[in-house]
């Protein structure tokens, strides 16, 4: 039973390290763009959610602002900052999203204040549900990974099955060929970045009510979300949903079994302070042992 | 490198001697310790250059063997104030305090990690190499946390600076002496490599992979000296940043880090001899001055650095060279 | 022990006395977190300083405050202490939130001569060992709070008691804290990743452990997102935690989910004395919001440095030193003195999170540890 829930805890913890992902491997393959500033665009999103929940009451609406808010940010920075930099070398773009860091945190904690935000789940959401089997769970924690699936879906219809997807695909392949075919290149990158936005955001605003709404929340999920990029090959959606799943796995079980594997042959608190250690490093050990074997990640075709 | 002469290299050399020597003279000893600080951070970006800008080999985990360098000066120097071993087996090593005794542990210690590292992390190319540095850089951060015997996240303090041999280290001037001194002789030997055969062949092989290995050159071979070289400098700017504060902690292993002294590298300029001076000096006045103006000088100082990667490709050494050549 | 109830007249008379006793007045260095997520905390012990400062008019006066961004970094922390004691040449230190930046600044400046005066961190090394005539603690020793939620715990009836804490240096200390009061069975102990927002490996773990209480220490976000996780997870077995978590700045944040959650403190803002009710009432109508932990902290280190001033002259060590020692002033937590490695001696209490109209707030429920000083003064040779 502790099992199950410990694979439940790992699926939705994928889920929404892939909600970041996604953008972030779409951005990478289309525009061939580092993004730091993926992380800021999340907590712009959870903050974004706070201020209008706080303001109407209603986390519905808030979940919307976070969208449009976490989009609409995406959109100014591509056509403001980022559009003058995919011709660049990747370290222009990592000096140049990195000073975005800087200039988002700040400004966010100006506009703001110091301290943290409160944002909650609506009622529908709040609580633990009994599943089959006798299982308690929180619902949020379901509602995420239904979320996570749903844009998953989605996300393959779009790429798959749209003229969108074919432009981004062709975006992916030859940039010169599809600018060639009359497709308004600038419009499509603005597109796509602010696509990848919008996902951050929403991530930001779902994973915002359920921890802290802070500046700097943005920070450690970006690390991990470029791990899961990487583990999972750039430019790949598919790759960022299976490297999504396995760090999320990887860390959920390694926390919950490191500690019990070592108790059977050490003393009890050397083994627990051990264990933990060991599974904070686990995911960059996975990172690690998948592209020494695989150096271009899971599903990626190109560095 | 794209050989630009020594001249603006030694000029900015020189340029940072000058600001030391004279906030010493007119009584500012806090700026002589911002010059320290720069010619450190400068050293270990002139350490990653060698990787990063020579190379092509663009590193996030410099942050590690930074780290290293910090962490061996700490604990042989905390093993000294104690008068307890560092280790006894397989042999009995003592703790020590004099630099020139740390320098040589403290290199051969970040040499190795950048061996070990560099060997696996060279298989990959592009974004995945820069991830899988940082990999290893962070597995590196979370075991210093976590790891109680040398203060974990706390860090560990040495409350007296190591000793160097006719020098009196706690005047500021003395120590940022041999900082910049450190400085200015990997310089030159960084400046050498890079004329030499090994030199030219990195570039070569940065460029056109291709050629150099129908030239019967191996590439991997190339690349890991680069990165090993690169990881040891980076080392031996740690052990001075330790001694600089008489205190080590994870923050040295961490991301944050790695980022920053990549920052002073492109900043600077990538690929130029003193690029990284330039860059850690431009950031850390800007720290210093904008500091006073708001508490949020952090998006002041963010603004100022988006400006410069538009409106100056190449970094600050780049447009100050720009004129030179057309 | 010193007297309650007289900070007015207090105030009037050290004015007057400290423009005597020092008319050079006192160079005071304040390194404090001021920008980045840990901000909040800085702001506060500057805001409830300068509060002090400024409510005893001339005495106040009497004090140059520089105050510097550490960035939470402790590197940066070591070279604004070398500049203040170099360049400004301050004869007083105070203001660093975070034991980490604390170890890397306090012993190089009091082995200087400076006068370190802690708002928050009280590291163990720097109560032992590594004790020092010149660094004076006006916050707690980091294990207190965690004790007092020991021994309110066998106050409460519990018996298995789940432990959590982040894998770093003060949280094995605050489990350690915990366990020197606590005399129940320990159902579980689990070490957490520090920054770590998650918690649902260790959620399902308290679920499955038969635990009856569970003790947790993880600041600023950290608890944030363990308690709104812990409402959601249907998981009902009582909270006990330190004051960090439940403070006024992050209360608002949590909400709900903290509601009537025990937690321990040396301060609340409805401890009855004259100047804790002066001192809220100021606050709010400075700065227009509650004041926190870290803003009395603040508040009681300038004063206590005020009481000093009016005693002796700062060039005097010796005599300034004792009069830090005598730590005549009056803090809003009630009864205060310093123990022989000058670190608190103080009552600890226990607070429940309330409600009070449309703020979440604690009230004092009852006193967990009376005059507790610090498992570490015995190891201090001074």
């Amino acid at each position: 039973m502790l099992l199950a829930e410990q694979v439940l805890n790992g699926l939705q913890y994928g889920m929404m390290l892939f909600l970041m992902a996604a953008g972030l491997t779409l951005v990478f393959g289309v525009m061939g763009l580092i993004n730091l500033a993926h992380g800021s665009l999340y907590m712009a999103g959870a903050f974004a959610c706070a201020a209008v929940a706080a303001a109407t009451g209603s986390f519905w609406l808030g979940l919307a602002a976070s969208l449009a808010a976490a989009a609409a940010l995406g959109a100014l920075v591509e056509v403001v900052v980022i559009r003058r930099l995919y011709a660049r070398d990747h370290l222009d773009q990592v000096l140049a999203t990195f000073a975005l860091i800087l200039v988002f945190s700040e400004g966010t904690r100006w506009l703001f204040g110091s301290f943290p935000l409160y944002l909650s789940l609506p009622p529908v959401l709040s609580g633990a549900v009994t599943l089959p089997g006798g299982l308690v769970y929180p619902a949020f924690r379901l509602a995420i990974i239904a979320i996570g699936a749903l844009v998953a879906v989605g996300l393959f219809w779009l790429i798959g099955r749209t003229r969108l997807g074919i432009r981004i695909r062709a975006g992916e392949a030859d940039r010169e060929m599809i600018a060639a075919l009359g497709v308004d290149i600038a419009r499509l990158y603005t597109l796509v970045f602010a696509l990848g936005a919008a996902l951050a955001g929403l991530a930001g605003a779902l994973v915002g009510s359920v921890q802290s709404v802070q500046v700097g929340m943005g920070e450690p999920v970006l690390i991990l979300a470029f791990v899961t990029v990487v583990i999972g090959g750039i430019g790949s959606i598919k790759g960022a949903l299976v490297g999504a799943l396995l760090v999320g796995m990887t860390d959920t079980l390694g926390k919950a079994l490191l500690p019990t594997f070592f108790a059977g042959f050490m003393e009890a608190s050397a083994a627990t302070s051990v264990g933990s250690a060991l599974a904070s490093m686990l995911i960059y050990v996975l990172m690690a042992v998948v592209l020494v074997v695989r150096p271009t990640g899971l599903y990626g075709a190109r560095a | 490198m794209r050989f630009t002469g020594a001249l603006p290299n030694a000029a900015i050399f020189v340029a940072l001697v000058a600001v030391a020597v004279v906030a010493d003279r007119s009584g500012n000893p806090y700026i002589v310790t911002l010059a320290t600080k720069v010619a450190i951070f400068g050293l270990a970006g002139v350490g990653l250059n060698l990787a990063l800008g020579y190379g092509g080999l663009v590193s996030f985990g410099h942050a590690a063997f930074f780290g290293l360098g910090g962490y061996v000066t700490a604990i042989l120097a905390s093993h000294a104030a104690s008068a307890t071993p560092v280790a006894t087996v397989p042999f009995t090593m003592m703790g020590t305090n004099e630099m020139l005794a740390i320098w040589p542990v403290a290199l051969l210690v970040s040499g190795l990690a950048a061996l070990v590292i560099g060997a696996l992390s060279l298989r990959t190319t592009g974004v995945y190499f820069i991830m899988v540095t940082l990999a290893f850089a962070q597995m590196l951060y979370y075991f210093a946390v976590s790891w109680p015997a040398y203060g974990g996240e706390d860090g560990l303090s040495f409350y007296v600076r190591n000793s160097f041999p006719g020098a009196n280290i706690f005047a500021p001037l003395q120590f940022f002496a041999i900082c910049a001194a450190a400085l200015g002789v990997t310089m030159i030997l960084v400046a050498l490599l890079t004329q030499s055969r090994f030199g030219l062949a990195l570039r070569a092989a940065k460029q056109n992979e291709a050629r150099v290995i129908a030239s019967g050159v191996r590439p991997f071979a190339l690349r890991l000296t680069a990165f090993v070289l690169s990881g040891m400098v980076a080392g031996l700017a740690g052990a001075l940043f330790a001694d600089l504060n008489r205190f080590v902690s994870p923050a040295m292993l961490s991301w944050h880090m790695s980022g920053e002294i990549m920052v002073f590298v492109i900043l600077g300029g990538v690929g130029r001899l003193a690029g990284p001076i330039a860059g850690a000096a431009v950031f850390i006045a800007l720290e210093y001055l904008l500091g006073p103006v708001s508490d949020h000088w952090q998006a002041l100082l963010g603004l100022l650095l988006i400006l410069i990667v538009l409106f100056a490709p190449g970094g600050l050494m780049g447009l100050a060279l720009r004129g030179r050549h057309g | 022990m010193k007297q309650k109830g007289r900070l007015i007249g207090g105030i009037a008379a050290l004015a007057l006395m400290a423009g005597m006793a020092s008319a050079e007045g006192v160079k005071v260095g304040m390194i404090t977190t001021l920008s980045g997520g840990g901000a909040g905390l800085g702001i506060d012990v500057r805001d409830g300083f300068q509060l002090a400062l400024k409510m005893a008019g001339d005495a106040g006066a009497g004090v140059e405050l520089i105050v510097e961004d550490d960035q939470q970094k402790p590197d940066i922390a070591v070279q604004l202490a070398d500049k203040m004691i170099q360049s400004d040449q301050v004869d007083v230190l105070t203001g660093i939130i975070w034991s980490n930046l604390a170890m890397a600044v306090v012993p190089a400046a009091v082995a200087q001569g400076k006068f370190y005066l802690s708002p928050n961190a009280g590291p163990s090394a720097l109560a032992g060992a590594g004790c020092d005539k010149n660094y004076f603690n006006v916050a707690w020793q980091n294990d207190n709070l965690h004790e007092a939620a020991g021994a309110y715990a066998n106050s409460a009836g519990y018996a298995n008691s789940f432990m959590l804490a982040p894998n770093y240096p003060a949280g094995t200390d605050a489990i350690a804290g915990y366990k020197r009061f606590y005399e129940g069975a320990a159902a579980g102990e689990v070490y957490t990743q520090l920054g770590q927002t998650d918690y649902a490996a260790e959620i399902a773990q308290i679920r499955n452990s038969g635990a009856d209480s569970v003790f947790f220490f993880l600041p600023g976000g950290m608890g944030i997102a363990f308690m709104k996780q812990y409402a959601e997870s249907g998981v009902d077995i009582p909270l006990i935690g330190p004051a960090f978590s439940f403070d006024q700045n992050i209360l608002q944040a949590v909400g709900d989910a903290a509601l009537g959650v025990k937690n321990t403190s040396q301060w609340n803002k409805d401890i009855d004395n004259a100047e804790n009710a002066a001192f809220v009432a100021a606050y709010q109508a400075e700065y227009g919001r509650l004041p926190s932990l870290y803003s009395s902290q603040g508040f009681d280190t300038a004063n206590l440095l005020l009481s000093a001033m009016a005693k002796a002259d700062v060039t005097d060590q010796e005599a300034f030193r004792a009069a830090l020692e005598a730590a005549d002033f009056a803090s809003v937590r009630g009864d205060f003195a310093f123990g022989p490695n000058h670190h608190p001696i103080q009552d600890i209490y226990v607070r429940e999170v309330v409600k009070e109209g449309d703020i979440y707030t604690n009230k004092v429920i009852g006193t967990a540890l009376e005059d507790r000083g610090d498992a570490y003064a015995g190891e201090c040779k001074m």
